[in-house]
């Protein structure tokens, strides 16, 4: 099993979403982000004049998958998130090392 | 002799005014980081309490009793004696005396509720709440007596300000600019540190609250519920509106059309439309307020370039908007509109020149005797919140609260 972890541009999220559905892979946490890269910040407008935030809101998806999925997983989240510009985001990929389904107990993969 | 319709629309316009403190707060509030929130709105909120009740006891009569050498009232008005439900002799002789001290009253709130914007973010309640007391005490009532007591020197020279250009804004605003300099910037500001304005809706939410207090504001200081009140209210829309609209093409110009800049503009077009509004031609106020915009633009770019952090531009929105009403009055003020004054525009060039040396003589006591309180203050309890304490956030570290709950419930 692995942990995927995606930081994505928010506008991203549902094409991902959906495509990964596609594959069979419909468990995931969502949070709202902020975070920066090769991007760096935004410039905004104050009443006069301008002002940098140095950090950009993104989506971070978090989903877990056996490990015949990975390579799928990783190609989808790839093509759907990619605008070819920066600020497109990463993906990390973690081992995991158990799950467990809370309401059934169930272990291992069959959690997944 | 007492005139209903007077009395009404001047008891309606004291509530008006009433809320525009707490709409200043939402304005203030949204234009802060989220972690001083309730801090900024507590300089106004809290005020709503502290001067209300100093008026009642002896600020009315400082400012309205009568006058002791024009340059302050005595205390025949203290604690409401002599203030009742007859008219005034001197003041608004068609509604209660008591109905004119309230309308006054919550102009001395918001006053001192405005120059808060000056010190956001950085500022010690403990010593703020003081200062508040001094400067109530020894700037407002005495300017007020100045210019709006009967008796009061630049009142007998004639100056003109119809509902506070200089007694609310000129004030306000070159005390919030001492201040700055006084308490100093915001850690990080010099350095380019964000100072994100946090909730922008609730900047803009604020504006609206204080446009529509503002017919209270200026159209009650008709004092009367005919002609002139309707006069004062057209020339505070006209002005509003081309203040707005005008800051945003301003920053269209060189960006974007902000919601941030519209609302900015439309408070600066009603602050200085304040001193003229029931002496100049309504469409005058369109005037006003484009010129309102364009001088508060260029102020906040230069304040920001030099690294000044009067934070919330009282000095650039509301001080220098009200120098410009006021000098506007003085141009464009026409015996039609308000009895017996023709400004500089129908020949009456000592008008205008009256209000220039207002300008500087309420500029000067505002600016230097703000400094010396503030310093005295600084003297005698500190001025600042610690370091740390400002980077944690005055919400949590002077008032043990924060706005916005965190992880669920």
């Amino acid at each position: 099993m692995k942990k995927i972890e995606a930081v994505i541009r928010p506008e991203k999220l549902e094409p991902v979403r959906e495509a990964l559905a596609d594959l069979g892979i419909r468990g995931m946490t969502v949070s709202e982000v902020s975070g920066r890269g090769k991007q760096m910040g935004i410039t905004l407008q104050w009443r006069a004049g301008e002002y940098r935030v140095e950090f950009l809101p993104k989506v971070k998806i978090e989903v877990v998958v056996v490990e015949e999925d990975v390579a799928r997983a990783i190609s989808t989240i790839t093509r759907k998130a990619k605008t070819g510009e920066r600020g497109d985001g990463k993906i990390f990929i973690i081992p995991v090392e158990n799950a467990v389904r809370i309401s059934s107990g169930d272990q291992g993969e069959d959690a997944v | 002799m007492i005139d209903t319709g007077d009395t009404a629309w001047l008891l309606i316009s004291a509530a008006l005014v009433l809320l525009m403190t707490p709409g200043l707060a939402l304005f203030y509030g949204g234009m802060v980081r989220q972690k001083n929130v309730l801090s900024t709105f507590m300089m106004s909120f809290a005020l709503l309490g502290i001067i209300g009740v100093l008026w009642l006891l002896y600020g009315y009569s400082l400012s309205f009793g009568p006058d002791v050498g024009g340059v302050i009232g005595d205390f025949k008005f203290a604690g409401l004696m002599n203030v009742g439900q007859e008219p005034s002799d001197t003041y608004a002789t068609t509604v209660p005396h008591l109905a004119f001290m309230v309308f006054q009253c919550m102009f001395a709130i918001i006053t001192v509720a405005l120059w808060s914007g000056g010190i956001v973010e950085r500022m010690k309640f403990s010593s703020f709440l003081l200062l508040a007391i001094l400067w109530f005490t020894f700037i407002y009532c005495p300017i007020a007596h100045w210019v709006w007591g009967s008796g009061g020197w630049l009142a007998t020279w004639g100056i003109l300000d119809f509902a506070g250009g200089l007694v609310v804004h000129v004030n306000a605003g070159m005390s919030a600019l001492a201040l700055a300099f006084l308490v100093g910037r915001r850690k990080g500001f010099k350095e380019g540190e964000p100072m994100e304005p946090h909730n922008i809706p609730m900047v803009v939410l604020g504006m609206g609250l204080l446009w529509f207090g503002w017919f209270g504001f200026n159209a009650g200081s008709a004092l009367t519920s005919g002609g002139l009140a309707a006069s004062a209210f057209v020339a505070t829309f006209a002005s509003g509106a081309a203040g707005g609209v005008t800051w945003m093409l301003l920053a269209w110009r060189d960006r974007r059309p902000s919601a941030l800049g519209v609302a900015t503009g439309a408070i600066a077009g009603l602050a200085a439309v304040t001193p003229a509004a029931g002496f100049v031609h309504p469409i005058v106020g369109v005037l006003i307020g484009i010129g309102a915009s364009v001088i508060g633009y260029y102020c906040i770019l230069w304040r920001t370039k030099r690294s000044i952090d009067e934070s919330l531009d009282v000095w650039a929105v509301h001080g220098m908007g009200g120098i410009w009403g006021t000098l506007m009055a003085g141009v464009f003020a026409s015996a039609a509109i308000y009895g017996g004054t023709d400004g500089l525009i129908w020949g009456g060039a000592d008008v205008f020149l009256k209000q220039l040396a207002g300008v500087v003589v309420i500029g000067a006591y505002a600016f230097g005797g703000t400094w010396v309180l503030g310093k005295l203050v600084q003297l005698m309890m500190g001025i600042r919140v610690p370091a740390d304490e400002e980077v944690v956030g005055l919400d949590i570290s002077q008032h043990g609260e924060r706005a916005y709950g965190g992880i669920l419930p």
